[in-house]
C-alpha cells in the first residue's frame, strides 16, 4: 500500500507578537529593524496568557508549534480565544511571517480567512466575481468556466449587473461566498467565515464544507462550532497558549478541548462540607454534592447535549425523619426553572441515623444548550423545611450537534429533546 | 512517490519561512497574477469616474484648468518667458508627463495604508498593487497626451511655428523613465509609512517643491548659469525639458542628462523594491 503524503508540513513555528504602543524611537533604532535579517528576540517575549499582566511588550502567539497535513485530510484546529488558531492560519496563508521555524507546502492551496475579500463597491456583481476570484488565485479561465454555476450558487442572477453597493448585506455575502465556494484549490483553509451571516448561509456554507471534504481534498479549518468540527474533520489539533497540546483523534481532541478550553471558571462541580458547617438543620446534614458523568465517577462542569449525567447526592441523616422528600430543580441563569423532581414517591419511608447517597440521571438528549444551575431541597410537606434550597451546582451544556442538527443555529426551546421522527411514503 | 522525497526541498512547491535572503522577491508568482494586475488596472478606470457627472472627461479637464491656472499665474502675473510659445502649449505637455509621476507616486504611497484590510486576509503578491497603479497611469496618461496632440494640432493649423524632431521617437525613453521614478519614490514611501506616518503628510510637499524645481513653469535655458548648476542635478529636468523638446523644439535635449535620470531611476528602482519587500512581511503585525 502506497504512503499517503503530507501536503503541509508545519515545523517549529514561533511567531512573536508586540503589545502596547508602537514607539519608533531613535532613527537608528528604525534603521536596524528595516534592516536586520533576523529579530533576535530569544528573551524577550512571553508566554501568551492575557490573564496575567507581563512585564514584557512582546508575547509569543506562537510557540514551537509542529504539525503535519496529509494528504485528503480534513484538520481541525481547535482552541479557545487567543490560543494562537488564527495567527498559524495567517501565516500559513502568508499573510503574516513566521517569526521563527518553516512551513513547507506542496500543491496549490487558497485560504479563505474572510469572504469578499477585495470587493468594490461600485463595481458590478459580474465585475466583482472577475475580481475576487482573481485575488482569491483564481485564473480568468476558470471563473469564466463556473461564472454560471457561481451566479446560480448565490442566487442573485437579477443583480449581477448592478453595483453591489446596492446589494443587501445578505446578497453581498451570498456573492462573496459563491465565489469562495467554488474555489477548486487542492488545499483548503477555512477560518471562522461561517460564524457571521444569517443562520440559512451558515447552512450553505457548512453544506459546502460537507461537500469538500467529501471530494477528498485536505482541508484545514479553524471553528468553534463543535458539531461543524465532529461531522466532517479526520483530525485535530489543539492549541493551548500558542502551544501544540493534543494532536490526533476528533473526540480525543475535543474533549481535552472541553476540560481545557472552555472557560468554567464561574461553575462549580461539586461540592463539600464539613459536619459542622454543611447545609442544613438538626435532623439532616447535605455532605456532598457532585455532578458526575454517566458511566464514571468524574466530576464535570461542562457536558454535551447528547451526554446523560449524574447529580449525586451524600447526605446525613442525624436524627430519624419520616416522609421526607427531595427535590431536584433545575434552573437557567435567569432563574427560570426547567423542571423540578422528587423521589418522594420512591424514597418517603422512615430513615435512620447514618449516611445516604442519592443520585438522580439526567438523560442525555434533553436539555438544550446553556448554562445551568442546581437547586436541591429538602423537605417533609406540609411539617418542615430539612435544607432550604440553594444553587449548588452550575454547570454549561453545549452542543455536540445531536438534536437533530448540523448546523451551528441558535436551537430555539427551553429544552431541546429528541423525539422520534417517522417518515412514511 | 515515495515519502523520502518529503524530505528534498524540491518536493515542495512553498516553503514559507522568516526571511531568509535580503532579495526575497517573489517574481515568478507576480507573473502568475498578471490578470490580477490588469483587473485592478480596470477596477481604478471603472471606479474613480463613478457618480461623477463629466465621468472620464475630467482626465481632460484636470490638466487643462490646471494648465490655464498657469498660464494666468505664471505666464500673466509672473511673467515668467514660455520660450516664445503660447503658454497652453508650453506648459501641457511638461505637464501632463509631470502629473504622471505624481500620481504614480501618490497613488502608490498609499498601498499598505489604503489595502491594510485585503492584505491582511489574502495573499498575493504585494507589488501587484503598485505594478496596476503604474500601469493605470501609464494609461491615463496615453489619454492627456491625446488631449495635449489636439491642443497640438490646433495650434499647428493656427500657424504657430513648431519644430518637432526626430527626438520624438526616443520620447517612450522618458515617460518609461518618469513612470519608474514614480514607482519607486511611491514604493519607498509606502514602505517608510508603515513606521513614520509624518512621511505621507510631508509627501505633498516634497512633491510641490519638485515640481517648482522641475522646469514645468520656466524653461531651462531662461535660468542664470549659477540656478542651472544647480538644476541640472534634477533628474526631472531632463526628462521635462527632453520632452517638451521633442515636440514644440523649444528646451534642452540632452542624452548626458537622460542618461543621468535613468541612472538615479534604476538605482532607486533596486532600492525601493528591495525595502518594499523588507517591510511586506512584516507590515501586518505593525501598521
Amino acid at each position: 500500500m502506497m504512503e499517503i503524503n503530507s501536503v503541509i508540513k508545519v515545523e517549529n513555528i514561533w511567531k512573536e507578537y508586540r503589545l502596547g504602543v508602537d514607539s519608533i524611537g531613535s532613527f537608528g533604532n528604525l534603521v536596524r529593524s528595516l534592516f536586520s535579517s533576523s529579530v533576535n528576540s530569544e528573551n524577550r517575549a512571553q508566554e501568551n496568557d492575557r490573564t496575567l499582566k507581563g512585564t514584557s511588550n512582546y508575547i509569543w502567539a506562537l510557540q514551537d508549534v509542529c504539525f503535519e497535513v496529509k494528504r485528503g485530510e480534513v484538520l481541525s484546529i481547535l482552541g479557545k480565544n487567543g490560543a494562537g488558531k488564527s495567527t498559524i492560519l495567517k501565516i500559513i496563508s502568508r499573510v503574516v511571517s513566521p517569526t521563527r521555524g518553516q512551513i513547507k507546502i506542496k500543491g496549490s492551496i487558497a485560504s479563505l480567512l474572510e469572504v469578499g475579500t477585495g470587493f468594490h463597491p461600485d463595481l458590478t456583481g459580474r465585475e466583482n466575481i472577475f475580481l475576487n476570484g482573481s485575488i482569491l488565485g483564481m485564473s480568468k479561465h476558470e471563473i469564466k468556466n463556473r461564472f454560471d454555476e457561481i451566479v446560480a450558487f448565490s442566487g442573485v442572477e437579477r443583480y449581477i449587473d448592478t453595483p453591489v453597493k446596492k446589494y443587501s448585506s445578505g446578497m453581498y455575502v451570498r456573492l462573496a461566498f459563491a465565489i469562495a465556494a467554488h474555489l477548486e484549490p487542492e488545499i483548503l483553509i477555512v477560518d471562522e467565515v461561517l460564524a457571521v451571516g444569517d443562520v440559512e448561509f451558515q447552512k450553505q456554507c457548512l453544506g459546502k464544507m460537507k461537500a469538500v471534504s467529501g471530494e477528498g481534498r485536505t482541508v484545514i479549518f479553524v471553528s468553534h462550532n463543535i458539531a461543524a468540527v465532529r461531522s466532517f474533520c479526520t483530525r485535530a489539533v489543539l492549541l493551548e497558549k500558542g502551544r501544540v497540546a493534543f494532536t490526533g483523534s476528533v473526540d480525543q481532541a475535543i474533549n481535552h478541548y472541553i476540560s481545557v478550553g472552555v472557560d468554567t471558571s464561574h461553575n462549580i462541580g461539586s461540592q463539600i462540607w464539613k459536619a459542622e458547617d454543611a447545609p442544613g438543620f438538626d435532623e439532616v446534614r447535605f455532605r456532598e454534592i457532585a455532578l458526575l458523568s454517566e458511566s464514571s465517577d468524574e466530576v464535570c462542569t461542562t457536558v454535551f447535549t447528547s451526554s446523560s449525567f449524574r447529580i449525586q447526592l451524600i447526605y446525613e441523616v442525624l436524627n430519624k425523619i419520616q416522609g421526607g422528600r427531595l427535590i431536584l430543580s433545575l434552573r437557567d441563569r435567569n432563574g427560570v426553572v426547567i423542571f423540578n423532581s422528587t423521589n418522594h414517591s420512591e424514597d418517603s419511608g422512615l430513615k435512620n441515623p447514618g449516611v445516604y447517597k442519592v443520585e438522580c440521571l439526567i438523560p442525555g438528549n434533553l436539555l438544550n444548550r446553556g448554562s445551568y444551575v442546581v437547586y436541591l431541597h429538602m423537605g417533609i410537606p406540609g411539617v418542615k423545611v430539612l435544607v432550604q434550597g440553594q444553587p449548588f451546582l452550575r454547570f454549561d451544556v453545549i452542543s455536540d450537534g445531536s438534536h437533530g442538527s448540523l448546523y451551528p443555529e441558535n436551537w430555539g426551546g427551553i429544552i431541546a429533546p429528541k423525539l422520534n421522527w417517522v417518515t412514511k411514503v | 512517490m515515495s515519502v523520502d522525497s518529503e524530505k528534498s526541498e524540491q518536493y515542495w512547491d512553498l516553503i514559507i519561512r522568516s526571511r531568509v535572503s535580503w532579495w526575497d522577491i517573489d517574481l515568478k508568482g507576480l507573473t502568475k497574477f498578471k490578470e490580477l494586475i490588469f483587473l485592478f488596472v480596470r477596477r481604478d478606470f471603472v471606479a474613480i469616474y463613478k457618480q461623477t457627472i463629466l465621468g472620464p472627461l475630467w482626465m481632460f479637464l484636470q490638466p487643462m484648468l490646471t494648465v490655464m491656472l498657469f498660464a494666468l499665474v505664471f505666464g500673466r502675473i509672473a511673467n515668467i518667458p514660455t520660450g516664445g510659445l503660447p503658454p497652453l502649449l508650453f506648459y501641457l505637455p511638461a505637464y501632463v508627463l509631470w502629473a504622471y509621476f505624481s500620481e504614480c507616486i501618490n497613488r502608490i504611497s498609499l498601498t499598505f495604508v489604503s489595502n491594510r484590510g485585503m492584505f491582511g486576509k489574502v495573499y498575493f503578491p504585494r507589488l501587484v498593487i503598485p505594478i496596476s497603479v503604474f500601469f493605470s497611469n501609464l494609461f491615463k496618461f496615453f489619454i492627456q497626451l491625446i488631449l495635449f496632440l489636439l491642443v497640438y494640432v490646433y495650434y499647428l493649423f493656427n500657424g504657430v511655428k513648431l519644430n518637432s524632431g526626430v527626438e520624438l521617437f526616443f520620447t517612450p525613453l522618458l515617460i518609461l523613465c518618469i513612470g519608474v521614478l514614480g514607482f519607486s519614490g511611491g514604493l519607498m514611501v509606502t514602505s517608510l509609512t508603515v513606521r513614520f506616518r509624518d512621511i505621507n503628510l510631508l509627501l505633498s510637499f516634497i512633491i510641490q517643491l519638485l515640481m517648482y524645481g522641475s522646469s514645468i513653469i520656466f524653461s531651462y535655458n531662461s535660468m542664470g548659469p549659477s540656478i542651472q548648476a544647480i538644476l541640472k542635478w534634477n533628474p526631472f529636468v531632463w526628462l521635462i525639458e527632453g520632452f517638451r523638446f521633442a515636440f514644440l523644439g523649444v528646451g534642452v535635449w540632452s542624452w548626458s542628462g537622460i542618461l543621468y535620470a535613468w541612472m538615479v531611476a534604476i538605482f532607486l528602482l533596486f532600492f525601493s523594491i528591495l525595502l518594499f519587500s523588507r517591510v511586506e512581511k512584516k507590515f501586518i503585525d505593525t501598521i
